[in-house]
């Protein structure tokens, strides 16, 4: 404590005490070890925890002793949000660890190659699983894209006036829809055209789209209403009719955006299972064809096979947890997609 | 080209509420006539009905006519966007198109209003207007460079060249230097020196100086207090209206002695 008492004794009207830049790392250690001292290794998230407030109360006291309120004040939501950030983190590491090092058992070339048509006990993929999300997802994109992006069109450059409110409101409406009520209704709708107990990919497809319209609107509304009045401005001053102003000047404007949007709507609706358990169902061969018979996805992959293995039959165990890695993958290789679409598209500025 | 403008008894309203009111005016072919007034009385609005800017906004009309050699340009058929066309429009901010490089930003009149063109001819319109806007020289080795990489002068010159390419009749700039320094300023009014040998130039400016330094007619607006409309006070041969005019409201105006 010798650094404290001379910072105490150089004290001038600018400088205040201060505390060394190793103590809170010193302080935490010292708390931490406490902690395991006093309640022992088998109580690990106990001890942990415990330090943790106990280095909290340690730093703000020794803190407000030295540098006063304002800093003991500083160390302490300092210290907090630090915590909150890595309480926040744990499940995501948790989750990426276990899918990892389970997903991976199963993790090789057959899962790739082959779907579950015929297989007991070992082997056995999920390329029907795969090639299901892949159709199904494409399909609900092909449907959400152009009707999301004409909505936000319509709201941002047409709109005015109820009809604009009324489409607000049900865009916020559909927002909150439950995924299992656009599954509901994917299914009431197909089975009322095709009868009951209908079963099809693009059923599945219109279910993810119910789910995915809203946020492409409002995604697209946003980036739309980005762009500078100027430009559209710049646009008809050159006698450029309006339709042609915003295909050719707003949309290359924001396109990145409404792109990265799309993107993150996609991956937002890949992982959906309950609205297909509802409509696409679950199949073990494969099938190409988006209009007819089951399809199935990969949560749905991952949900069945859980459900066959009772919770303990290995087999079935490892196929879900390889089933969750690729679904991971994906979401992780769309989001990174999402990252380079707004590098790329990007108006660049050239200076 | 350069043709001349006749506004007559012209009201223009956002909604219910007038923001300019009876303004009659004749402006000259081959001459740049400068707006002066106020911040608020109704220059931009006025100048933005001469090629019916203001339809954008929403709950903005005009009554009365405007005619352009004869031809009115609110009587019924007339198509807004053939308007503009003929009547080119630069801003207060330069607003070259972000997506565009400089020599698209050029072509953009032609490019946007999906017009064929060979390349031959887009060379030379691009040479042609960037060499009228007095930009030529300094962008020639850098065409394909975006155009919101060049500086706040430099852009708004390349917005006078996109507007010229149009090959408008009349040019209605709307504070067109309020951005730019001194120098980029000089070379703008430079310009327009140059430009009214072709067009009509219509210029709204705050600044005294360059109204008088560079129009031939002034029109000084004013207005009797917020939520009045804004009235065209008197317009003249800009000399006279420097020197002797023959309102007071204009002579306290540009002697500083406003409000
Ligand atoms: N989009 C709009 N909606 C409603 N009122 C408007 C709109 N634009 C301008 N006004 C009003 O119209 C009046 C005239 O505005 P205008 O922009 O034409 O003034 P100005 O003379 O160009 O002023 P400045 O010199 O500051 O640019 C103002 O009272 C303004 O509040
Ligand atoms: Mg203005």
């Amino acid at each position: 404590m010798t650094t404290v008492a001379t910072t105490k004794t150089t004290l001038s009207s600018l400088t205040g005490g201060e505390l060394p830049r190793w103590t809170p790392w010193a302080v935490l250690a010292a708390a931490q070890a406490l902690g395991l001292v006093v309640l022992g290794t088998a109580n690990l998230a106990g001890a942990i925890v415990s330090g943790v407030v106990l280095y909290l109360v340690t730093i703000a006291a020794l803190s407000g002793v030295v540098e006063g309120r304002r800093k003991a004040t500083d160390r302490l939501v300092t210290s907090l949000v630090v915590a909150a950030f890595v309480i926040a983190t744990v499940p995501l590491v948790s989750v990426t660890w276990t899918a990892l090092s389970l997903g991976l058992r199963r993790f090789d070339a057959v899962f790739f190659t082959h779907s579950m048509a015929g297989v007991v006990g070992e082997g056995g993929g999920a390329l029907h699983a795969i090639i299901g999300t892949l159709l199904i997802t494409l399909a609900a994109t092909v449907i959400s894209v152009p009707i999301g992006l004409m909505t936000s069109i319509y709201l941002v450059e047409y709109g005015r006036g109820p009809l604009a409110r009324v489409i607000t409101f049900f865009v916020d409406v559909m927002t909150g829809i439950p995924s299992i009520v656009a599954g509901l209704f994917a299914y009431a709708l197909f089975s009322m055209m095709f009868g009951p107990g209908h079963r099809s990919g693009i059923s599945g497809a219109v279910a993810l789209s119910v789910l995915m319209i809203p946020v492409v609107v409002r995604s697209s509304e946003e980036m739309l209403r980005i762009v500078p009045n100027e430009l559209r401005e710049a646009a008809y001053a050159l006698g450029v009719p309006k339709w042609l102003t915003i295909v050719k000047v707003v949309l290359p404007t924001c396109i990145a955006g409404i792109m990265t949007g799309v993107v993150l709507a996609i991956a937002r609706v890949i992982g959906e299972t309950a609205p297909l358990l509802l409509t696409a169902g679950y199949i073990a061969n494969m099938n190409y064809n988006l209009f007819a018979d089951r399809m199935t996805t990969l949560p749905l992959f991952v949900f069945t096979t859980y459900r066959n293995s009772g919770g303990t039959d290995v087999t079935d165990l490892d196929r879900a947890w390889a089933g969750s890695l690729v679904l991971i993958l994906i979401v992780l290789a769309l989001n990174l997609a999402a990252r380079l679409i707004a590098r790329y598209f990007a108006p660049k500025t050239g200076r | 080209m350069s043709k001349r403008i006749d506004v007559a008894d012209l009201n223009v309203y956002y909604g219910k509420f007038r923001a300019v009111e009876d303004v009659t005016m004749t402006i000259e072919p081959r001459s740049v006539t400068a707006f002066i007034g106020p911040s608020g009385c109704g220059k931009s609005t006025f100048l933005r009905t001469l090629n019916r800017m203001h339809e954008v906004i929403p709950g903005a009309y005009v009554e009365g006519t405007v005619t352009m050699d004869g031809e009115n340009l609110y009587g019924p058929g007339v198509d807004p966007v053939r308007v503009r066309r003929q009547i080119g429009m630069v801003f207060q901010r330069p607003n070259p198109f972000p997506t565009m490089s400089i020599k698209e930003n050029v072509l953009a009149g032609v490019t946007l209003n999906n017009r064929r063109m060979s390349a031959s001819d887009k060379e030379e319109l691009v040479e042609r207007s960037l060499r009228g806007a007095n930009l030529w020289e300094e962008v020639k080795n850098r065409l394909g460079l975006p155009g919101s990489g060049l500086s706040g002068g430099q852009q708004q010159r390349l917005c006078i060249a996109r507007a010229i390419a149009m090959a408008p009749d009349v040019l209605l700039m709307d504070e067109p230097c309020s951005a730019l320094d001194p120098i980029s300023t000089l070379a703008i009014e430079d310009l327009i020196g140059e430009l009214k040998a072709n067009y009509t130039v219509v210029i709204v400016t705050h600044n005294m100086q360059q109204a008088a330094r560079v129009s031939d007619t002034t029109a000084f607006f004013n207005i009797a207090g917020t939520g009045a409309p804004g009235k065209l006070i008197e317009m003249d041969h800009t000399e006279k209206i420097f020197h002797n005019p023959s309102q007071k409201a204009t002579e306290d105006y540009i002697t500083g002695r406003f409000g």
